[in-house]
């Protein structure tokens, strides 16, 4: 009986030390989950999520605390792709959340006042001007958030949808019925 | 050594036997065509970056003028195809199979064909050095003008003389399409000039002209120039007609045995692969110092009067050549950039023809039937059979059609050459290749999104630990102005105290000093 008590007691006294140890030893800085899912996210930091960007809002999805159909920028893809990553089912898009499509803030130059409030707004510094200087945006850096927008006295910024060019053409998904690709009469 | 080797080395997996219906377009020599009234020259006419405009509306330029310099080291330069007037920098349809409009420089021809100054030839190219000439290559905008259109001078770039064969690619295994066979027939001396210069800048031992028996003239017109010339260890290589001999793997493995890696380039094992009409382009730079600025085109097919091969000047309308060729019979139903395999078909006549452009075909019903509504895959095997790069293709089908691009990409969705074969002898009449050219591009897109989001995210979060920096740096500030503020007030208190202290005991001596003046003077009075 005794010796029984003293067995159990020595194994697990050495297997928590050797618990304790690899905690230690193995500790993960940071959260893992929280970086991959940030990691799938498009990194917009464009807050229509309802968390001030992309690493909050993927911190409550790890944490369980929100759902993962509410990125718009990312849409169906991005639900599609947190769904394989955390195991859970695929939903469709919240429906306090509405898809636009990709684009990029111009501001009109014209009838910019230079009051810098636009530039503390872009989340990712695309917007390069000074106090009472004309701004203006860096397009290959801006994200479309459209978080410049609200701050703007004289409302001079408009969202410019991404033009459809030979650099970003997609070849459509091929469907049974077939385009139909004669030429025109007219046209010979 | 022999000017012809008919013996190939190695064969490919799969291909397929089809018509060649070559005679239709090679029944007179390659014409010239006179200068059209309008040019369109697209900037992007080759595989990297546009090139950048270097001229403005209204500006009057000469035949072989720079119009558009190259924008990066992988980015071709474009030159002016005759002299005229820049009448416009817009967009304009191009030939692409998505059908888009691109930038392009629009000139007003003049009619006068006026030479602008060329560099000076390089005759003697044996004793100039390799970066001259890979320079004149790069600065002439030669890209392969088989199709690819990749810039032609970075394959000439050094290698530690790694490379020992030259291949010349003359197989032109695509049905209809004769524009390399003509130019064989017409200017191999030339051609054998550019292998010489090509052989002497990469240092390679040997050289292999690949071509399909079903081109006996060229065949004979190439070992002819070849043994004129004596030249030393190189090949006329007479490969089986058998669609797609002409792809660069599949001609690299029919002469000589060895295969192209996965993911890499002919360079790996040492081979460097021309078409032969760069080669060509690449004489005509060197040695009379001339940009590409023309190319020969075929205009084939049931559609067109008289089937031809035309020199082309780069920018011409698809439309202005076709009434070259005697303008379009009853039968025309398809305009085609390309041959009936590889190429798409095109919107309107109104497309230029471009540095890849080597063939328009105008297809009537019998060359391109209307593709049949596809049916289900019934796993018959056949596309494994005949593809030349051994693939699965049915795999890839299931793949890019659920949308699975990982698995795709398992199957080596990247080694699909898009040669079509597969699309070609598929009883259920599935447009396979449609498939996979989407999930290609699919993958591109996504790959660029997470490039940029990735971006976004780097810029995010120097922002942020910038703001917090600066948060802390002013809090930090903030905190040692309080400190010397507060050391100021204590100190200033005290040193008051002090003062006012000294005040008061100064006060209090004089007053007992006078109190004690008083004393003594009370007393000396009593």
């Amino acid at each position: 009986m005794i010796i029984a008590i003293v067995t159990i007691a020595a194994l697990a006294t050495l297997f928590g030390l050797l618990l304790g140890y690899a905690a230690m030893r193995f500790h993960v800085e940071g959260d893992p989950i929280a970086d991959q899912i940030d990691k799938l996210l498009p990194q917009t930091q464009c807050g229509q999520c309802g968390h001030p960007g992309c690493r909050p809002y993927a911190n409550a999805i790890a944490n369980g605390e929100d759902d993962i159909n509410r990125c718009a920028p990312g849409g169906e893809a991005t639900i599609i792709a947190l769904a394989d990553l955390l195991g859970r089912d695929p939903v469709p898009m919240d429906e306090g959340i509405d898809e636009k499509a990709p684009s990029v803030a111009l501001i009109i130059e014209k009838e910019c006042i230079g009051c810098t409030l636009c530039i503390q707004a872009c989340p990712v510094d695309a917007i390069l001007g000074a106090a009472k200087q004309m701004h203006t945006v860096i397009e290959r850096e801006c994200t479309g958030c459209e978080l410049c927008l609200p701050p703007c006295p004289v409302e001079c910024i408009v969202m410019i949808p991404i033009e459809e060019g030979i650099g970003n053409w997609i070849w459509p998904y091929p469907d049974n019925d077939h385009r139909d690709l004669s030429l025109s009469r007219e046209a010979l | 050594m022999s000017a012809t080797a008919p013996l190939t080395l190695g064969h490919f997996h799969g291909g397929i036997h089809m018509p060649d219906h070559k005679a239709e377009s090679t029944t007179q020599p390659v014409a010239a065509v006179k200068i059209p009234p309008q040019l369109i020259l697209p900037l992007q006419q080759h595989i990297g970056a546009p090139a950048k405009a270097v001229v403005s509306a209204g500006e009057h330029v000469l035949k072989g003028q720079l119009i558009a310099a190259a924008s990066g080291r992988v980015s071709a330069p474009i030159h002016a195809p005759t002299s005229g007037v820049i009448s416009a920098i817009e967009d304009h349809l191009v030939p692409h199979s998505s059908g888009l409009s691109a930038r392009c420089i629009i000139i007003d021809t003049d009619g006068r064909d006026e030479w602008a100054e060329l560099p000076p030839p390089i005759d003697d190219f044996t004793s100039a050095d390799n970066a001259v000439l890979i320079e004149r290559i790069r600065e002439s905008g030669i890209v392969g003008l088989g199709g690819a259109t990749f810039p032609s001078s970075i394959k000439m770039e050094a290698r530690n003389n790694s490379i020992d064969t030259l291949i010349i690619n003359a197989a032109e295994c695509e049905p209809y399409i004769t524009c390399d066979d003509m130019l064989m027939r017409e200017q191999a001396d030339q051609i054998v000039s550019g292998i010489r210069i090509i052989q002497h800048i990469l240092g390679a031992k040997r050289c292999l002209i690949g071509i399909e028996d079903n081109k006996p003239e060229a065949i004979k017109s190439m070992s002819a120039a070849v043994a004129a010339a004596s030249l030393q260890h190189t090949d006329v290589v007479t490969v089986p007609t058998l669609y797609p001999s002409g792809g660069e793997r599949q001609l690299t493995l029919l002469l000589t045995g060895k295969e192209v890696p996965s993911h890499g380039i002919p360079a790996n094992i040492g081979i460097v692969c021309q078409n032969v009409g760069t080669v060509y382009a690449i004489a005509d730079a060197v040695l009379k110092g001339r940009p590409l600025i023309s190319r020969i085109v075929t205009i084939t097919g049931e559609g067109v009067a008289q089937p031809q091969n035309v020199y082309s000047l780069i920018g011409t309308s698809a439309g202005e050549l076709v009434s070259q060729a005697g303008g379009y019979t009853g039968k025309a139903n398809q305009l085609i950039c390309g041959g009936p395999m590889m190429g798409y078909s095109m919107p309107t006549d109104e497309v230029p023809v471009t540095k890849g452009v080597n063939c328009l075909l105008v297809a009537s019903e019998q060359d391109c039937p209307p593709p049949e509504p596809a049916t289900a895959c019934i796993r018959c095997g056949k596309c494994a059979e005949a593809c030349p790069a051994q693939l699965l293709p049915q795999q890839l089908y299931w793949h890019s059609r659920s949308r699975n691009f990982d698995k795709a990409q398992d199957y080596h969705l990247f080694d699909c050459i898009e040669c079509g074969c597969c699309s070609h002898v598929c009883p259920s009449h599935i447009q396979l290749v449609h498939y996979y050219r989407f999930a290609k591009t699919q993958i591109w897109s996504k790959e660029k999104e997470k490039i940029k989001a990735d971006h976004a995210r780097q810029r995010h979060e120097a922002r942020v630990a910038r703001l917090e920096r600066i948060a802390a740096e002013r809090k930090a500030r903030m905190r040692k102005k309080k400190a010397v503020l507060k050391s100021k007030k204590g100190g200033g208190d005290s040193a008051k105290k002090a003062v006012i202290a000294a005040a008061v005991k100064r006060a209090a001596a004089k007053k007992s000093a006078a109190m004690a003046a008083t004393d003594s003077n009370q007393s000396a009075t009593e």
